[in-house]
């Protein structure tokens, strides 16, 4: 085995919390919707970290916080030794150069109103990289590194296709020359066929340049492709974080196992014979979100200690951490765990005494 | 059972949609032709701009005319040409016999009436339903769909559900009066994989109890598998590939069809370069003469871009419109 690579980002303990106004009849009370609560989560250098969950569960949150498009409430974002979330905004802008993302809705991000030249190469304006014919040159450089063809400098986003403005959009955030690139839902407004083709170019772009990506996604065929590690958030925390060859194999967390059981699977045959593990209802309101373990109330395999206790992100296997109190190193697999029994529950008690 | 299980309910012959715009006429769908089994499940796969919405659409004459015009064609339910009826008669059809359901719930449910009165409309003005009868049908419905605690939430507005349950209280109304022909056009798109399987199950449930024939659209290969009988693969306005459900995945005789099923990551195979499709999906206005596929098909010869495709039949239920369809069928027989 080699050394893990040095870690890139380094989130710990953030929160991110969002006050709500709840009228009630004669009352007014404010409440705290908390999308991200006290995550911790190493980014390595190189890596393509894929982050997934239900909607609602704050991925999205999560990743605009890092890049501080949402305020952080609490907590550090460590980058090469600065904490972004404590950084002014001046500072913070500075930072951006090496901090880019790519957003899903490709109708959306681009302005309707600039060329593809003015979208590509206002980052190289900001950030003085290049001007006048040196500018231009970059500008074309770019979009035929991403597979646009640079006689298309002219137009404007609404000339091209889904695809092509998502290339537009990557384009524009390779401008700078970026160490880290969130990608936000990047290929799930696009056509299946069209899909590949942007995950093929993420993937080879980021062996090119050194990249680092979070890659945010509710499509778990997507992320299981082009990840080598992934995290499973669930209502504002991880609960699940390991190789992404070794969560797909061989999942912990129930609710992972319902994750993935719930893709559907290009074949007839697997389709007809396999297990699903069916989840009860909705994602709970992250405004109060259950006690204990957040997921028990849709958790199959919940007992009494499940509401009571949070449970830690523990190692459970190398590399590979749950968030789970039915389960531990030496029981890992929480289907042959007795019933009723919680091995997990005792690295808890010694962590609180600790 | 009044009919036996091998009747066609719905027959559906050279349908053609026309779209007229300045830039010229969209043939949105060119010539679609299909059969529909009582109580089978059919797959339309396409992607976007590839007709499966459009001719799904035409079915229930949904189709604004202008822009669009239904050129010609056949829509026979049950012996009748649904293109020839009248408007009160298409009233009579629509929500009774077949019904529609979206990818947007509240793109059929509107935002300020209560639930329970949109429920209840449609079994009052179909069933003749009394307030009463209707009322404590819609409570029936709800709970039919899996809604917790239907007879307090059948008064809630439709955004005081959530996303998945809204998607139930549209099928609820879609089923309410026991239509022969249900069409999904993607349904759970806008779902998380959780709520989507949820949903689906629903649907084969409802679907086995009601003795129903559904119509399925998606652009998700992985949805077809699991729900359908026959798939129907879609380009451009026209029907690449045709098969029953299992054959299609074993067996593709299509390039498109197999581009398809190749850029999906299969989550039991190694990483490396995913599989692709080159180029981007065809503008209808300027569609290339011969096979619309061509510019992006990796095995295209000289043929394809110069004559249109036949529609070749590969055996009695497969059929696929390319030059080499019996070529790419007996190569896919061979690597399976």
């Amino acid at each position: 085995m080699n050394d893990p690579e040095p870690t890139l980002i380094s989130i710990n303990d953030l929160k991110v919390h969002f006050p709500v106004d709840a009228r009630r009849l004669f009352r007014r009370s404010r409440q705290v919707v908390k999308a991200v609560d006290g995550l911790s989560l190493d980014i390595r250098q190189g890596e393509t970290m894929g982050l997934v969950g239900e909607s609602g569960c704050g991925k999205t949150t999560l990743g605009r916080a890092i890049l501080r498009l949402t305020e952080p409430t609490s907590g550090e974002i460590i980058f090469r030794g600065r904490d972004l979330a404590h950084l002014s905004n001046s500072e913070m802008r500075l930072q951006r150069r090496h901090l880019q993302v790519i957003f899903q809705d490709p109708y959306a991000s681009l302005n309707p109103r600039m060329t593809v030249s003015q979208i590509i190469g206002e980052p190289l304006e900001t950030f003085r990289l290049a001007t006048g014919n040196a500018k231009k040159q970059r500008v074309q450089e770019l979009m035929e590194m991403v597979g646009l063809n640079p006689r298309f400098l002219k137009r404007y986003p609404h000339e091209f296709s889904g695809g092509q403005r998502q290339r537009i959009g990557i384009a524009r955030a390779l401008a700078v020359d970026p160490e880290f690139i969130v990608a936000d839902e990047p290929i799930s407004a696009l056509d299946v066929s069209i899909q590949a083709q942007i995950m093929n170019l993420l993937d080879r772009l980021r062996r090119e340049k050194n990249l680092t990506y979070l890659f945010i996604s509710h499509d778990l065929r997507a992320v299981r492709h082009v990840s080598d590690r992934l995290a499973v958030m669930y209502l504002g925390k991880i609960v699940e974080l390991g190789e992404s060859r070794a969560i797909y194999a061989n999942p912990l967390m129930p609710y992972t196992k319902a994750l993935i059981s719930a893709v559907p699977v290009p074949d007839p045959k697997i389709e007809s014979t396999r297990r699903r593990i069916m989840l009860e209802g909705d994602v709970p309101s992250p405004i109060n979100p259950p006690r204990g373990c957040r997921f028990h109330t849709r958790c199959p395999f919940a007992i009494q200690a499940c509401r009571e206790v949070e449970p830690q992100l523990v190692e459970i296997k190398p590399n590979h951490f749950a968030a789970c109190i039915r389960i531990s190193p030496e029981e890992p697999d929480i289907e042959q765990v007795a019933p009723g029994f919680a091995p997990g529950l005792r690295s808890h008690a010694a962590a609180d005494l600790a | 059972m009044a009919q036996p299980v091998t009747l066609n309910l719905l027959e559906v012959k050279d349908l053609r949609v026309y779209f007229h715009s300045e830039e010229g006429t969209v043939k949105a769908v060119d010539g679609v032709s299909f059969d529909l089994k009582q109580g089978e499940t059919l797959g339309i796969v396409g992607e976007s701009g590839s007709g499966k919405t459009v001719a799904n659409l035409s079915l229930m004459r949904l189709i604004p005319e202008p822009p669009g015009e239904i050129v010609s064609g056949s829509v026979v339910l049950r012996g009748r040409d649904v293109l020839k009826l009248s408007r009160s008669e298409l009233r009579d059809l629509r929500g009774k016999r077949m019904a529609m359901i979206f990818q947007d719930p509240m793109t059929a449910l509107n935002p300020f009436m209560r639930v329970s009165k949109q429920l209840m409309e449609v079994t009052q003005t179909h069933l003749g339903h009394t307030k009463a009868q209707a009322r404590a049908h819609a409570v029936r419905m709800l709970e039919h769909v899996g809604i917790p605690d239907a007879t307090d939430r059948v008064d809630s507005y439709p955004h005081e559900f959530s996303g998945g349950m809204r998607q139930r209280v549209m099928i609820a109304m879609a089923l309410s009066c026991q239509p022969e022909l249900l069409i999904a056009d993607e349904p759970t798109t806008a779902l998380d994989v959780t709520i989507q399987a949820q949903i689906l199950e629903l649907i084969k449930r409802l679907k086995a109890e009601t003795g129903a024939s559904v119509i399925l659209i998606t652009h998700d290969l992985g949805v077809v598998a699991g729900m359908t009988d026959q798939v129907i693969v879609m380009y451009a306005g026209k029907i690449f590939e045709r098969a029953p459900t299992a054959e299609l995945f074993e067996n593709p005789g299509n390039p498109y069809t197999r581009g398809l099923l190749r850029s999906v990551p299969d989550p039991t195979d190694e990483q490396g370069q995913l599989y692709q499709i080159p180029g981007q999906p065809p503008d209808l206005a300027r569609l290339p003469p011969g096979c619309p596929f061509a510019p992006r098909c990796e095995r295209a010869q000289e043929i394809c871009s110069r004559e249109f495709p036949p529609f070749v039949q590969l055996t009695t239920e497969h059929y696929s419109l390319c030059h080499f369809a019996n070529e790419v069928y007996a190569e896919s027989k061979t690597v399976s």
